[in-house]
């Protein structure tokens, strides 16, 4: 479970550090969810996956799932939410205002 | 009896909440914001004094004992940069009433900053790695806002790039967590600073630690400085001077307590990479400042190099150069803010960033001109202002340690440094006054006062480096000697 864990993590921080490289701002967007989700399955995997261990419900358990891991990811899902929500909001305002979603275009230039 | 630590987190954060229902009331948002950073500077104080007497304070959050729940620990260095904060905020707030303009205030320009300095100061506070990755989130997501806040088309398009590096570094930061937790089975820094040291900091860890490294050196502009000139270039002066004296600042913090509280074992690897970033970081920021003409661009560089001597001050690693690389840190934060400050005022009254378009401002603004050759001198270090300290202690440490070229790079950029900020001195201030009075943009009413603040902290900084020091001395023990930390939120050991 664990390499086949490994190799779904690898193809999508892959998937996503090439989507990030692109030149259209909505392809970076998606392309740094992506890379979240790799990160979180990482998170989960790293941690230690286990079959049919229930979380600690009493003390005597002899074996348990640790539930650490998922109040992180909790925690970070809820982050890379909002970080993609507001992402996609500003690059939307960007386009609008600049006209343009290639990041070529985007360099800038110091007269203005 | 600890609980007052909570507080400093708990009145910006209600506070900033409470703004948003005040949004068409401006005035009671001015009063609201600086109240709330008033009583959190008063109780920061009183904390220091506390830690000072007593030793490090620790908070449990909701009485789970360590390693079981976040602790926020208060020791001496994490007190003396939040007490900073505060007043870098207060001034910063003062010069953004002038500043800011109503547009940006009826949208939420003084919540926003009270959700900073929430972000800011619990990633101080925080005694957990992944407490601090939240901490820091919050803290990027204010910045965020900040710097698109506004909507000019500078701002948009250098506000891209921005979001994409800090986005793609948390991810980064997330990895590095996961593998920690997977090695170490646990993120409280006491606790993986016992299991580190029982279990001894082999490669895997090493590699680990160095990856870490990595992320806070994207976040604190350390050597990976790119994202930095463009993006405190976009806002307007008084967000880029709270960015300037605080953001950085954090990820500098994060090396310092990671790299002596988890991962001191192996410095002939980790601090050595410090030490050499550290040093390319100087000498490219003291190229890029020296090689600016536009006042932003100049500023911004100047936070770059200001950051490389710290990191490299810390890779020295012995209790004199720490104890500098402290001085330095907290005087740094100072200094920033006011000269993007000063350098705002400077860019408001002309309408221009461009050096060679200013000139002669010293016959209509003396005092203008007076703060910010304090404000350069003590930039550069020069004696009795409080940049000299700091340095005098680094150089100190590096040649006693035989980091000759941490000491040579270092006083080599110092003179750049200085060079270049003299040049907007000179460029500003010198010459013909071709600006008559009714030409300006703005008036510089009210916004002396902030720059007035910042000056008497930085000249005091160093006539009263003997009273200082007894506060930073206390911090660089707790650096130098990390089982002090590691006793005070695991008491009981593990």
């Amino acid at each position: 479970m664990e390499i086949l864990m490994s190799i779904l993590i690898g193809v999508l921080i892959t998937a996503g550090t090439y989507l990030v490289m692109s030149r259209s701002l909505l392809r970076i967007i998606l392309g740094t969810s992506v890379i979240g989700h790799g990160a979180l399955l990482l998170l989960l995997t790293t941690a230690g996956l286990k079959e049919g261990a229930p979380p600690i419900t009493n003390i005597e358990a002899l074996t348990y799932a640790d539930p650490l891991p998922q109040a992180l990811i909790l925690t970070a899902i809820v982050i890379n939410f909002a970080t993609t929500g507001f992402f996609l909001v500003l690059a939307y305002r960007a386009y609008k205002e600049l006209g343009t979603d290639d990041m070529d275009k985007l360099r800038g230039i110091d007269d203005e | 009896m600890n609980n007052i630590i909570i507080l400093l987190l708990l009145i910006p954060l209600l506070t900033g909440v409470l703004l948003i229902f005040l949004r068409n009331r401006i005035s009671a948002q001015r009063w609201l914001s600086i109240l709330s950073l008033l009583a959190v500077g008063v109780i920061a104080a009183i904390i220091i004094q506390r830690v000072l007497n007593e030793g490090t304070m620790t908070l449990d959050l909701g009485g789970w004992e360590p390693p079981y729940g976040i602790v926020l620990v208060a020791d001496m260095f994490a007190m003396l940069l939040v007490f900073t904060t505060v007043i870098v905020g207060i001034c910063c707030l003062l010069y953004g009433f002038r500043t800011i303009g109503e547009e940006r205030e009826k949208f939420y320009f003084y919540t926003f900053v009270q959700f900073l300095l929430v972000g800011v100061m619990g990633s101080f506070l925080t005694g957990d790695l992944f407490n601090l990755f939240v901490f820091f989130e919050v803290m990027l997501l204010s910045s965020y806002v900040l710097i698109a806040l506004g909507g000019k088309k500078v701002q948009l398009r250098e506000s891209i790039k921005y979001v994409l590096v800090n986005i793609v570094s948390s991810m980064l930061f997330l990895i590095a967590i996961a593998y920690l937790y997977g090695m170490l089975g646990t993120l409280n820094f006491a606790h993986m600073a016992i299991r580190v040291s029982e279990a001894g900091q082999d490669g895997l860890l090493t590699t680990v630690a160095i990856f870490l490294m990595l992320v806070f050196a994207i976040k604190a502009a350390l050597l990976m400085y790119f994202w930095l000139p463009g993006s405190y270039g976009a806002p307007p002066m008084a967000i880029a001077a709270l960015f300037a004296a605080l953001l950085t600042k954090v990820g500098i913090y994060s090396i310092f307590r990671l790299f002596s509280v988890v991962f001191p074992h192996q410095p002939e690897i980790t601090h050595q990479l410090l030490a050499w970033l550290g040093i390319l970081t100087m000498i490219i920021g003291a190229i890029g400042a020296v090689a600016h003409w536009s006042l932003r661009k100049i500023l911004a560089y100047n936070v770059v190099v200001a950051v490389g001597f710290m990191i490299a001050g810390f890779a020295v690693f012995t209790t004199t150069a720490i104890a500098g690389s402290v001085f330095y840190l907290i005087h740094d934060m100072f200094v920033k803010a006011l000269l993007f400050i000063l350098g705002g005022i400077m860019i408001g009254l002309t309408g221009t960033d461009k050096l060679r378009e200013m000139s002669g401002m010293i016959r209509n603004h003396a005092s203008l001109g007076w703060m910010f050759f304090i404000a350069a001198l003590a930039l550069a270090g020069v004696p009795p202002l409080s940049g000299f300290i700091g340095k005098l202690l680094v150089l100190q440490g590096a040649i006693g340690e035989g980091f000759y070229i941490i000491a040579a790079v270092g006083l080599i950029t110092s003179l750049m440094v200085l060079y270049s900020v003299v040049k907007i001195f000179i460029n500003g201030f010198w010459g013909e006054n071709q600006l008559t009075v009714e030409d300006e943009k703005m008036s510089t009413k009210g916004t002396l006062l902030p720059s007035a603040i910042l000056t008497v902290i930085v000249i005091g900084m160093g006539l009263g480096a003997e009273f200082v020091n007894v506060y930073i001395m206390e911090a660089a023990e707790v650096i130098n000697n990390p089982s002090l930390y590691i006793d005070a939120v695991m008491p009981n050991g593990e």
